[in-house]
């Protein structure tokens, strides 16, 4: 017997996902999350699974783990001391960035910056230079570059990153400088732009290696600790982690590219989404990933997350793919407030966190944040029990969100679903940034609704957005830890390469889309997998000449031998029209190369919900008076954990669960499916 | 004349009420609206104008043609005003007239796109977008000459036409505009982005008409307008004085030699009303530095200004506009008599920033800041690469961000929202060029207790014989500190020959050859500094000194001592601090680096340029300001 195990750490809960891989049958549980080391909760999780399914621990072969330990290092700024090596001329390209203030006019009156991720007094200049051509205008100066990279050694940096203007047509003399590093400081890894990331753009270049080189120490010392936990408790286990793309990685590339990882715990959700929804027979969905502060929402076509060509975190923005998730500061803790000037309901950006939380938590929260509005409202009961002990006082809440209701001569009630109607259209802003502005229609999809207050909000903004069933899971944490099981091995390896469809090669074309293929296979073929369980893909980025943005084309083999260039021509334009309602009838060129290669799929089955006699009302515990569309009513409070595949809940109703929470509302009706989703539809 | 809709609806919009959250969705939707119109067009413009440096501009209105969306005021009243024909659903209008739409374009490189939306046969709106082509045709690459005087030498010049009709392109048209544009394949893409961003926001209008109904929708944006009115009444009347303030500030050539011209305003506020009155400004150039101020977008950048401290997330629109007077003088440098030439318009736009920052902050001193990267001065590349494909390479230069209240001005940033600077490599791979220095200039930011940002350098190498244009000032006059700062430092422009001998390039130049091999070294300006550098943190100087962006030099003006390893001698700053506190006494709210006289006389000896000679100024101009400004400007000028 072998298992293979999903492990989501989240802020609360430690979530685990245990399949055993002969019938593809899953098993799950929860621990408490162990803040100061992870690993601790991730270790007792599995304790806890195996003891109750009665496995021996050493029966797990896989472990795959999403992580935000990448992610918190570059939002906490607690990351490496990073060197930095630049050309002659450059050494505040991460000083001057890209020249942008954010905002709108007069918004540089406010705007302060972050410091660099490598400060200016520890940027040197190489004294070098290469073409655009990749020719070498000036050769490298080694014995000024040793002098000057004495600051390194005085400054005591953790991490060095090498970053020479136009490396990505010519990376030699990025390497010399990292022979020479490394004779002068053995000890301290060193990346370079060239291999990290190949592409053109010396900003984009420069801060997503350096990005790599900060999170990297605080990244690898997480991943060796994990690995040598497992191993103690579980002897030979293989530990992958979960990339901002929706792959996996072995343990070692993770460590080495952790800039990769920044999107991993997004990704987990994504990608278990997608796993729930196959199993409901759903193949299109939007997902819908509402926490506390912030929200994340992602479209999945045929099965497929979208991915796109750069992840931010915070004020970052690095050069890797990610899936395409787009992130919304609003979520349960946001705060609503009235400036005086306009008299505006406004909500979020600010939010409540944790600490001091909403004010129904009675945890010192004043403020009204949209849970408030929630529990005024009705939508979210005393009796839900927000993962186990917190208590919820109506009263409270009410309290909070009078302040807005005085600030604005309106009724508390029609304050409160103020609220919430504030904050869906924020949510349905971020999702019409992923259906409509993409090119797809929201009302083919389903809309898949998780995190904290997912649930809560899903039914409302299903309506705004036309998509229909909405979808909710059950578990949210699970949802994650069983996207980080199901997922498959991957890694890419691009260039770039910046030609004319006319001026193109094929054989050139061929060969460097081989060493792409070579590369990236190496990866997979150091975790064990054989070449015939491996499979290639290609992508180019194609735009019109002199365009933008690129837009990135799919493509096999195959489809390139037999339809050559022109197939991939007409698939731009098709995309390209898909996308920004016109083609142009202009030379395009091909600016980077990729090659994708995936391992096979784990096949899994999620466990199914059984049938009862009888119907939904024996889950049934409660009552309460909820305010929606401007006046009362009342609604029935369901336990999720009594209900069955095939009920069937009339809206207006309230389904509570360990860590969720699930609205339907008034001329809406949610049916339980087979694996114990909630499928809601209008009612007709 | 004025333009004849033609609606095939007959249904009449009805005024409902608003329900206060309903109305706050129709605003949200509105940003959302506008944002994604960005999205388009950058993402599928072709020149790097504006896909990269993002010059372009959306703007959505109401049926009547009042701005509810956008920064720079609503082209469309000025359109419906003086456009001579019908609109009808599927008709796309397309100018680059600034005679001809009010001023809502200032140069005709500004290419304007008005498209109304249609709602079951009735206008509800307009979604607009301008965007900067990179060459329209005329005289010289880029279609900037220097030495216009009058605007029909700087290219092909639309009158407000319609370009697409019920939904048909009128590709004759096109073609013929398209013939007279030097990379005419920039154009027709960016013209296509520019269309399709304006297809973008109509497509919003409508969901939102379809969403909330279009009775709800249109009273909506009535109650907006009221809204906006009501807000901006209450912040002129706390924080706008009666009593009259007074600011002026000049572009410092007219690219002829003759200069600087002066830009000076009164503002003062008559009950809830703010007057703005320009008539102490000079008359119009015979040359190319005359700008046609739109009133409206003069009211919008100080709604902007006034709004950014109270309620950032609120949306703009016309609501407040009856609540501003602005009176610019017929004739003026500010409101030149067609055909004035106007391609260097972009010098005295960017110094109307300072001047709304100078008069707001001297009547509330709590938010003054100094003076700032007010413009965006041009560089211009081009000739044959490889002996027979013709390029042309066009950059838009960033600087010193002022020394605020809040905090450092940023060096080397954009005070232009969404502007950002074009990658390096990116250049080098598409013309031959190459960028060898790229950073901000120590010192450079105007020395305060927040100090101005530092301006840019940036060391061009022609790799052909070539064609250089510059478009650049702030080179005679100093960006200003305030509240003790220092002014920041000046720009200048150097041309290296293969050689080594040396030649420093005035600010305005066409026609510049270059050979393979020459280099052009390019600075920017920094911001002037806020508040008194002798209380500035010494923390911060010494981040400063690690990082490269002040010298040993620089840190004497913060009257800051430092040793070999730039470490700085406590006990021997605060002695120098002390003395120099003591030797300057009150700092004056003001520092201007010297009067025009002063500056005239240290003129050679610091640019390495002459001083410009007074202006002579337009005829045409003179005879329509009148006998006064003539005598005004012989008092003033006794040269």
């Amino acid at each position: 017997m072998s298992y293979r195990l999903g492990v989501d750490v989240g802020g609360t809960f430690t979530d685990l996902f245990l399949i055993d891989e002969s019938s593809g049958a899953a098993v799950t549980a929860k621990v408490p999350s162990t803040p100061e080391d992870p690993s601790v909760g991730v270790l007792n999780g599995i304790a806890k699974v195996c003891r109750e399914n009665n496995i021996a621990p050493g029966a797990v072969s896989h472990v795959m783990h999403g992580t935000t330990v990448a992610t918190n290092a570059v939002l906490t700024g607690e990351g490496a001391r990073v060197g930095l090596v630049v050309s002659r001329g450059y050494r505040q390209i991460l000083h001057l960035a890209r020249s942008w203030v954010p905002g709108g006019l007069g918004a540089w009156i406010l705007f302060n910056k972050s410091r660099p991720m490598a400060p200016l007094k520890w940027t040197v200049e190489a004294q070098e230079r290469i073409g655009a051509d990749g020719e070498v205008v000036q050769p490298l100066d080694t014995e000024s570059l040793r002098r000057e990279l004495a600051v390194f050694g005085a400054a005591g940096v953790e991490a060095i990153t090498v970053a020479l203007f136009n490396a990505y047509t010519n990376g030699s003399h990025e390497r010399l400088v990292r022979d020479i590093i490394q004779r002068e400081f053995p000890h301290i890894a060193v990346s370079i732009s060239s291999e990290t990331v190949p592409e053109l753009q010396e900003y984009e270049r420069t801060i997503t290696t350096v990005a790599n080189s900060f999170v990297k120490p605080v990244v690898s010392r997480y991943i060796r600790n994990l690995q040598a936990s497992l191993e103690r408790q579980m002897g030979a286990v293989k530990l992958n982690i979960l990339r901002s793309d929706g792959g996996l990685a072995s343990a070692d590339m993770a460590a080495e590219y952790p800039v990769n990882l920044l999107m991993s715990g997004p990704a987990g959700g994504v990608s278990g989404a997608v796993w729930i929804a196959r199993q409901a027979g759903f193949e299109d969905i939007i997902t819908f990933d509402m926490g506390g502060t912030s929200t994340d929402v992602a479209l999945v076509q045929q099965g497929l997350a979208q991915v796109r060509r750069e992840t931010t975190v915070g004020d970052v923005c690095v050069r890797a793919s990610s899936v395409d998730v787009r992130t919304v500061g609003a979520g349960g803790g946001s705060i609503a407030h009235v400036p005086q000037l306009t008299k505006a309901l406004r909500v979020g950006p600010k939010s409540a966190g944790a600490v001091p939380g909403p004010a129904a938590y009675n945890k010192g929260g004043e403020l009204p944040t949209v849970t408030d509005a929630n529990v005024a409202l009705g939508y979210l009961p005393a009796s839900a029990r927000l993962g186990g002990d917190m208590q919820i006082s109506r009263e409270a809440a009410c309290a909070a969100v009078q302040q807005i209701a005085d600030a604005m001569g309106l009724p508390l009630m029609d304050a409160a679903e103020g609220i919430v109607r504030i904050v869906n259209e924020n949510m349905f802003g971020a999702l019409r940034l992923v259906s409509i502005e993409q090119g797809y229609d929201p009302r083919d999809f389903a809309l898949m609704a998780f995190g904290g207050a997912g649930p809560l909000h899903a039914n409302a903004v299903g309506k705004l957005l036309g998509s229909w069933p909405v979808i909710v899971p059950r578990g949210p944490g699970v949802l994650c830890a069983s996207g980080d099981a199901t997922t498959r091995v991957r890694d890419e390896a691009s260039r770039t390469y910046i030609k004319l469809f006319a001026a193109i090669d094929s054989a050139e074309l061929h060969s460097l889309l081989d060493e792409l293929h070579q590369r990236a296979a190496a990866t997979l073929d150091a975790d064990g997998i054989a070449r015939s369980e491996q499979q290639v893909s290609y992508q180019f980025d194609v735009r019109y000449a002199g365009q933008a943005l690129e837009i990135s084309v799919d493509f096999t083999l195959q489809e390139l031998d037999s339809g050559g260039l022109a197939a991939i021509a007409d698939k731009f334009d098709q995309l390209h029209e898909q996308f920004y309602t016109f083609k142009l009838d202009a030379d395009k060129e091909i600016v980077n190369i990729r090659a994708i290669v995936e391992g096979k799929a784990a096949v899994v089955n999620a466990s199914e919900l059984e049938r009862l006699p009888g119907d939904a009302s024996r889950a049934v515990y409660a009552e309460e008076n909820i305010y929606v569309n401007g006046s009362q009513s009342v609604a029935k409070i369901y336990d999720r954990g009594k209900l069955c595949s095939g009920d069937r809940i009339a809206g207006a109703a309230i389904v509570t669960e360990m860590d969720s929470t699930t609205l339907i509302l008034p001329d809406h009706a949610g049916e339980i499916d087979r694996i114990g989703n909630i499928l809601i539809r209008p009612v007709e | 004349m004025a333009a004849q809709i033609i609606e095939s609806g007959t249904q009449a919009f009805n005024a409902v009420d608003v329900d206060p959250i309903t109305l706050d969705l129709i605003e949200n939707g509105l940003v959302n609206a506008r944002e994604q119109m960005d999205a388009i067009l950058f993402r599928t413009a072709m020149s790097p104008i504006i896909r990269e440096q993002r010059d372009g501009f959306p703007v959505l209105t109401d049926r009547e043609g009042r701005l509810h969306a956008g920064q720079f005021g609503s082209p469309v009243q000025g359109f419906l005003s003086l456009y001579d024909g019908s609109v009808e659903d599927g008709d796309v209008f397309l100018t680059s007239d600034p005679y001809a739409c009010d001023g809502a374009v200032s140069h005709v490189n500004d290419w304007l796109v008005c498209m109304p939306v249609f709602y079951r046969g009735r206008v509800v709106n307009w979604s607009a977008m301008f965007g900067h082509q990179t060459d329209i045709g005329g005289k010289t690459p880029a279609s900037m000459p220097v030495d216009s005087t009058d605007y029909y030498q700087e290219g092909i010049i639309i009158p407000p036409v319609k370009i697409i009709s019920r939904g048909e392109l009128q590709e004759d048209l096109l073609k013929l505009i398209l013939h007279n544009c030097r990379i005419p394949e920039w154009n027709g893409a960016d013209f296509n982005a520019i269309v399709a961003a304006c297809r973008t926001g109509r497509n919003r209008c409508i969901e939102m008409c379809e969403r909330f109904g279009v009775d709800v929708f249109t009273s909506a944006l009535d109650s907006l307008l009221q809204r906006n009115h009501a807000s901006m009444k209450q912040l002129i009347r706390d924080t706008v004085p009666e009593e009259k303030v007074h600011f002026e500030d000049y572009i410092c050539d007219d690219a002829l030699g003759m200069g600087p011209y002066r830009i000076a305003c009164d503002m003062w506020r008559e009950g809830d009303r703010m007057i703005f009155d320009f008539s102490g400004t000079d008359p119009q150039s015979i040359g190319c530095v005359n700008f046609l101020l739109s009133e409206q977008m003069f009211k919008m950048f100080c709604a902007q200004f006034m709004i950014n401290m109270f309620d950032p997330d609120v949306l703009l629109n016309d609501g407040f506009f009856p609540l501003m007077e602005v009176r610019i003088p017929e004739g003026s440098l500010l409101k030149p008599i067609k055909p004035a030439a106007l391609n260097g318009r972009t010098h005295a736009m960017g110094r109307i920033f300072d001047i709304i920052s100078g008069l707001f902050g001297k009547s509330n001193p709590d938010y003054l800041c100094a003076a700032g990267f007010s413009s965006s001065p041009h560089f211009m590349f081009s000739g044959y690469d490889g002996g027979n494909k013709w390029f042309l390479l066009m950059q838009i230069g960033f600087g010193g961000v002022p020394g605020k209240p809040f905090g450092d001005g940023l060096d080397g940033h954009s005070l232009w929202p969404k502007f950002k600077n074009i990658p390096n490599e990116f250049l080098e791979a598409y013309f031959p060029i190459r960028v060898d220095r790229f950073e901000s200039i120590a010192d450079s930011g105007g020395a305060g207790l927040h100090r101005g940002g530092n301006g840019v350098r940036l060391e061009y190498c022609c790799l052909v014989a070539g064609t250089v244009s510059i478009h650049d000032d702030r080179w005679f006059t100093h960006p200003w500190g305030v509240k003790g700062g220092r002014p920041g430092a000046r720009s200048s422009k150097v041309l290296v020959r293969a050689d080594g001998s040396r030649e420093v390039l005035a600010a305005k130049k066409d026609g510049i050859a270059v050979q393979p091999g020459d280099r052009i070294i390019f600075d920017t300006w920094g911001g002037g500094g806020w508040g008194d550098p002798l209380q500035r943190d010494l923390a911060a100087v010494q981040y400063d000194l690690e990082s490269g962006l002040l010298t040993e030099t620089g840190a004497r003006e913060y009257g800051v001592v430092v040793d070999q390893q730039l470490q700085i001698d406590k006990p021997a700053t605060e002695k120098l601090r002390a003395s120099m506190a003591a030797e300057r006494g009150e700092c004056e709210l003001f520092d201007f680096g010297g009067d025009v006289q002063q500056l005239r006389q240290r003129c050679q000896e610091e640019t390495g340029l002459p001083a410009p000679r007074p202006p002579r100024f337009a005829e045409i101009g003179l005879a329509k300001l009148g006998a006064d400004a003539r005598t005004r400007i012989h008092s003033d000028k006794p040269e």
